[in-house]
């Protein structure tokens, strides 16, 4: 159990002729918060796809809790898995994204329990239980019923956040959870977000909330033009940036 | 003047008034019926395989299906039912397929593997007109590719599906009156029929015509009603014939 929850070691991503990622590496503890910062190009969010196998890697290996996701390792090289393999590795990963993608054919409820029973086979009724206890943590348990089409994007980014926790992730990634919402639903989600930081969940978030990165994160991430230019804790970070990338980023957002 | 008023046959109501109802007529009817809604059973299962198949990544999966659209969209409807009727039974020499094999049959079979193929490039572009989000999430959560096709992707493909699916439909209802060509007596063999040993062409036509016109404005409507089923939120919900009608019932006066 000493083993870090997410070790990428030199992970290398192209885009046709584009190299998106060139040699990634960085470790995420059990229970710390990571946000990674960066203008946009400078792959973080093709990072954050490639933990959860959703892109594949080029060359380099990421383990989450200690095992390959999407691939095994045969003779030194990379073979990708079976597509049950990868689904199974997934599913203890959770993923919240930038414009929520929650299912329109579905309620709130619906969203959430849909994974659970497909996926893990719990029964329904026990997964309904959960669901409505996970639509009260997120503060909508008035919007069971309801469709994605009918909640503002902060509530429709919260119950992707307990649709997200309804398969029991020992890991979450967070896309740009925040920037497809008006500015004053950025704190309901943010709100969520930080008691989900308390109760000790790993998780890693590409995020531009500087307020919530420096509040809630363990360290902070800077990616530009595909590698980490620099890495910290919020405050060595912020107030005292090393490397003049770092500089120049910070100058423009803060 | 005189003779020409003598020889002219002219358009009695009263024939048309007596076939209408007529049981050849109304058996030819449910037989066209029969046809359009078996074949459209088979071409939307068929098709939604195909279609896929057809979005499959592996070109042995997709290649396959790509062959099948190309041939029996680019074939015309009565070869191919030609070849499914007269040349099967040619070619295939078992009792037990020629004891079973109707006209019927081959004609709801043909029908059914022609709309599998426009069916198929419904159903793909349905598929494709959902986000590449709607993957992503369903994957993020640990489905597989199938589990997400079925519960996830092809529900919302469904809705942009129905209006060309109504079509297609409403399209092959009319369509299976080629089927005279392999002597199956439906709708339009039926009345070409009676209006020959009639002598009564103009009326059965426009018996023909009145069931056709029947038939389509049902089907229309219940596409209509189909559309506003599947809409998801209310807003998007549109107006259909039936809603308005619940909607003055219940209103009393509301003017809508």
């Amino acid at each position: 159990m000493s083993e870090s929850m997410v070790r990428s070691v030199d992970v290398h991503k192209r885009f046709g002729r584009l190299e998106v990622l060139r040699g990634v590496s960085m470790e995420v503890a059990r229970g710390e918060v990571v946000v990674i910062i960066g203008a946009s190009g400078s792959g973080k969010t093709t990072f954050l796809r490639c933990i959860n196998h959703l892109e594949r890697v080029d060359a380099g290996r990421i383990y989450v809790d200690g095992e390959l996701v999407g691939y095994r390792e045969k003779n030194g090289r990379l073979v990708e898995d079976r597509e049950r393999e990868v689904a199974r590795k997934r599913a203890a990963i959770g993923m919240v994204f930038q414009l929520f993608n929650l299912f329109p054919h579905l309620t709130a409820l619906g969203n959430i329990i849909e994974a659970p029973i497909r996926v893990k086979k719990v029964p329904r009724k026990q997964a309904e239980e959960a669901g409505r206890e996970l639509l009260v943590k997120v503060g909508l348990a008035d919007k069971l019923s309801v469709y994605p089409a009918q909640l503002s994007g902060g509530q429709q980014q919260r119950v992707a956040i307990a649709r997200a926790l309804a398969m029991e992730p020992k890991l979450m990634l967070f896309d740009e959870p925040t920037s497809a919402l008006d500015p004053e639903l950025v704190g309901e989600v943010l709100d969520v977000m930080k008691s989900l930081a308390r109760e000790g969940m790993t998780m890693i978030v590409v995020s531009h909330e500087m307020g919530f990165a420096r509040e809630v994160a363990d360290r902070i991430v800077f990616m530009d033009e595909g590698v980490i230019v620099e890495e910290g804790s919020p405050e060595e970070l912020f107030l005292r940036p090393s490397q003049p990338r770092t500089q120049a980023f910070l100058s423009k957002i803060l | 003047m005189e003779m020409d008023w003598l020889l002219a046959i002219r358009f009695d109501v009263d024939t048309v008034g007596d076939f209408l109802f007529n049981p050849i007529i109304l058996r030819a009817m449910r037989k066209t019926l029969y046809i359009a809604l078996l074949a459209m059973v088979l071409g939307v299962v068929l098709g939604t395989v195909l279609a896929v198949m057809r979005v499959s990544r592996n070109p042995i999966v997709s290649a396959p299906a790509g062959v099948y659209v190309w041939f029996w969209r680019a074939t015309p409807v009565i070869l191919q039912l030609l070849m499914v009727w007269f040349g099967l039974r040619q070619v295939i020499d078992e009792d037990i397929f020629r004891d079973n094999w109707t006209r019927f049959r081959a004609a709801v079979v043909t029908f059914g593997l022609n709309e599998a193929a426009y069916m198929a490039e419904i159903v793909r572009s349905g598929i494709q007109s959902v986000e590449a989000g709607q993957m992503d999430a369903a994957k993020s959560l640990g489905m597989t590719n199938l589990q997400a096709l079925r519960r996830i992707i092809l529900p919302q493909a469904f809705r942009v599906m129905i209006p060309p699916t109504g079509n297609e439909f409403i399209a092959m209802l009319k369509n299976t009156s080629v089927a005279f060509a392999i002597g199956v007596v439906e709708l339009l063999n039926a009345a070409r029929i009676q209006a020959a040993a009639n002598f009564r062409p103009m009326e059965l036509y426009t018996v023909a015509a009145f069931w056709y016109l029947v038939l389509v404005s049902i089907f229309s409507l219940g596409q209509a009603e189909l559309e506003r089923a599947v809409a998801v939120s209310e807003r998007e919900r549109p107006e259909t014939l039936l809603s308005r009608a619940l909607a003055i019932m219940s209103s009393g006066r509301r003017v809508v």
